[in-house]
């Protein structure tokens, strides 16, 4: 009796879920390289030194004055104990010693290197966030709507729209306006002639689609490509005002290409899947389909790009202040603190190495992560 | 074979007319004038501003002025705004100085990433394949100026050789070693490290390349017949590694314009690089179009080549 019981137990259960959640199985996975968790360990503890550096050392009296000149103790080697006899009362360092030296300003190098943390950290994120919309949107978009072409009537109108836009900036304002009602008219034009099957408003080439939509995108990732980026990036920065929120689109507007075709590769394929043609014979929208079903599915390795994508954007920002640009003087950034003081290499190599090593321990660690999580979502090598 | 061609330079072609148009747009369009670049010198009265804007057709509409350029460009005419000297003629004198730097960092690149990936495939996971993982990482992650720095320490102190520079200065008697080798030192810090991001990549391409063809059959068989393991690795395995490279070798062609601005900077080496950093800081528009135009046409031809080459050397390739 007991025997059947369990046994009709067991038929009713049915196909079994998988023991473990993938997330479960990922994590194993990642725990194993170890690199991977020291890459983890530090992104964690340089997050927290950021966040905690932007509160320390921003507001009127800050707790790590990074901006405060004491020209009597300037180049002093790290671990040095102020001279407190010629020192005010809140010119001593917090600590009441230099950790990490001063500069030849006689500028707390920790406080600055607190300051700059911030700055590597919203740079790198911000800008690989600006990279990631982007690529996930145009990536998505052509490994979904890829293969509906766009006819000419649509590339007539949207000419003729930019076109009367840019006559009107130009000052041209009848033959902008022109063009631009032609452009309105053209369009309900083709939406008229799109709904009803025998028109006659419009000759049939009009309605041949020219090139697909994912020709047009994918075009367009090559047209990026072919930029030298760390020139385009240091053209573009040159030319406009100095300042951390320019150079932070610039980059992030310069490397959107990979997630776009990362994203499109993925797409290409989940949407012959069955999930998505469920999902499509349920009725819904396109829009929740891409962002609530496909989405998910197509994240990982934009994940793991977005992780390399965030060294490369330290390293590019940490260059350009090296180089003079970016960031305006008084405000610190690993990059300028090194740039400053790469004139007293021999004097006082703490001024290169601190910010230098800082720099490589940050950009190693989110390699490294990167790496490891590149395997752990890797589905070849989950066990089952 | 033919249409393949002859599409892909129609595209190629469509290609660099929008680069050509984004990268004057985004010169053009960006705030400030090239010539209010110096309101303060007194010799730039409003008259000579004038004619400066005359004489570089900078008074007339965008897109005329996007013609003028081109034009100027393809027929060898094009003269930088600051010297009046000709782009081509500057850009080509850089370049012959880039040239060294670039040869050098290739044949490094090249001759050392493949035993190093060859050798972490055929050991996996052993202490000199986890060794050159990590070396790897940190070569990626290291920011180019601050090795720079510890190099630069490293060789002074260590060799007293000068490095700054292309040559030492004043050297015109010397006998023809030391002038030979004060040139090797002069190129070697600063080609490697132009090399050095390119040897962590490429070394961990080559392994992993190796890694899957070691996994194949055919090198299973060989190794199961009894053929000393060198034959094995060397003759079956490598070969069979080697195919992606080979299309490689279009990718490096961009490298020949590139230059990298911050180390051509660190170390005064008057090369491509250095000019086009010098002509942003000049706002000296027609060598900044002009640098960024050939580099497109250089990383266009080189998808090509390694399109081309793609298909000669895979015979599985038919199109």
């Amino acid at each position: 009796m007991a025997e059947t019981l369990t046994k009709n137990h067991e038929i009713l259960e049915g196909p079994q879920a998988p023991r473990q959640s993938r997330f479960v199985q990922q994590f194993r996975l990642f725990k194993e390289n170890r690199l991977a968790v020291v890459g983890l360990v530090i992104f964690l503890a340089f997050f927290i030194t950021a966040v905690a550096g932007v509160v320390l050392t921003s507001g009127q009296d800050p707790v790590f004055n990074p901006s405060l000149v004491r020209l009597q103790e300037k180049l002093q080697p790290p671990l040095s104990l102020p001279n407190l006899e010629t020192l005010k009362a809140h010119e001593v360092p917090t600590l009441g010693i230099y950790l990490l030296g001063t500069d030849d300003l006689g500028r707390d190098v920790f406080a600055r290197m607190l300051q700059g943390a911030w700055v590597s950290l919203t740079v790198g994120f911000v800008a690989v966030g600006i990279a990631v919309i982007v690529g996930i949107f145009l990536g998505g978009l052509a490994g979904y709507y890829g293969q509906e072409g766009i006819c000419y009537d649509q590339i007539l109108d949207f000419l003729l729209l930019l076109s009367g836009i840019i006559f009107f900036i130009l000052k041209w304002h009848k033959l902008g306006f022109g063009l631009f009602t032609a452009g309105i008219f053209m369009m309900i034009l083709s939406f008229r002639a799109r709904r009803v099957k025998q028109n006659r408003f419009m000759p049939g080439w009009l309605h041949k689609s020219a090139f697909s939509f994912d020709t047009l995108i994918m075009r367009m990732v090559d047209i990026m490509l072919c930029f030298p980026s760390f020139f385009l990036i240091l053209t573009v920065v040159a030319l406009l005002p100095a300042s951390i929120y320019n150079i932070m689109i610039v980059i992030g507007l310069t490397s959107w290409m990979g997630t776009t075709r990362f994203v499109r590769a993925e797409f290409l394929s989940l949407r012959e899947q069955d999930f998505v043609s469920a999902a499509k014979a349920l009725g819904l929208g396109n829009f929740r389909i891409i962002f609530r079903h496909m989405m998910p599915n197509a994240v990982a390795p934009v994940l793991v790009s977005a992780t390399i994508g965030i060294a490369t954007a330290i390293l590019t920002e940490a260059g350009l202040s090296f180089l003079g640009f970016g960031v305006p003087p008084p405000y610190a950034t690993w990059g300028n603190i090194l740039s400053d003081g790469k004139r007293f290499i021999f004097d006082a190599p703490w001024l290169t190495f601190v910010p230098g090593i800082a720099i490589l321990i940050v950009v190693l660690c989110f390699n490294l992560f990167g790496e490891g999580l590149k395997d752990a979502l890797n589905p070849k090598l989950r066990q089952e | 074979m033919f249409s393949f061609i002859g599409r892909s330079i129609v595209q190629k072609t469509i290609t660099l007319f929008f680069v050509s148009v984004v990268s004057f747009l985004i010169i053009h369009l960006a705030p400030g004038e090239p010539s209010q670049i110096d309101p303060m010198n007194p010799k730039f009265t409003p008259e000579m501003v004038e004619r400066f804007r005359t004489q570089f057709h900078l008074d007339k509409p965008l897109y005329v002025q996007y013609v003028y350029f081109y034009r100027d460009l393809f027929t060898g005419k094009i003269v930088s705004w600051k010297d009046n000297q000709s782009v081509l003629a500057k850009i080509w004198e850089r370049f012959l100085n880039s040239l060294p730097l670039f040869i050098v960092g290739t044949l490094l690149t090249w001759t050392l990433s493949f035993p190093v990936g060859i050798r972490s495939a055929i050991y996996r996971g052993g202490v000199y394949d986890r060794s050159a993982t990590f070396f790897s990482y940190l070569l990626i992650s290291i920011p180019g100026f601050f090795f720079a720095y510890i190099l630069i320490i490293l060789v002074v102190t260590a060799f007293h050789v000068p490095v700054i520079g292309m040559e030492t200065y004043g050297m015109g008697n010397a006998p023809w070693p030391n002038l030979f080798m004060d040139r090797i030192w002069h190129l070697l810090i600063p080609s490697a490290l132009g090399a050095t991001a390119g040897i962590a990549v490429l070394s961990r391409y080559v392994r992993s390349q190796m890694l899957e063809v070691e996994g194949q059959d055919y090198v299973r068989t060989a190794k199961a017949k009894g053929l000393p393991p060198d034959q094995v690795h060397y003759k079956h395995a490598l070969r069979n590694a080697l195919l992606p490279f080979v299309t490689m070798f279009g990718l490096i062609l961009p490298g020949l314009i590139g230059g990298s601005v911050i180390i051509e900077s660190i170390f005064s080496w008057p090369g491509m690089g250095r000019m086009a950093y010098e002509a942003i800081l000049a706002r000296d528009y027609p060598i900044i179009l002009t640098v960024n135009f050939l580099s497109a046409v250089l990383v266009l031809a080189g998808t090509f080549l390694s399109d081309l080459l793609y298909l000669v050397v895979d015979p599985r390739i038919r199109l």
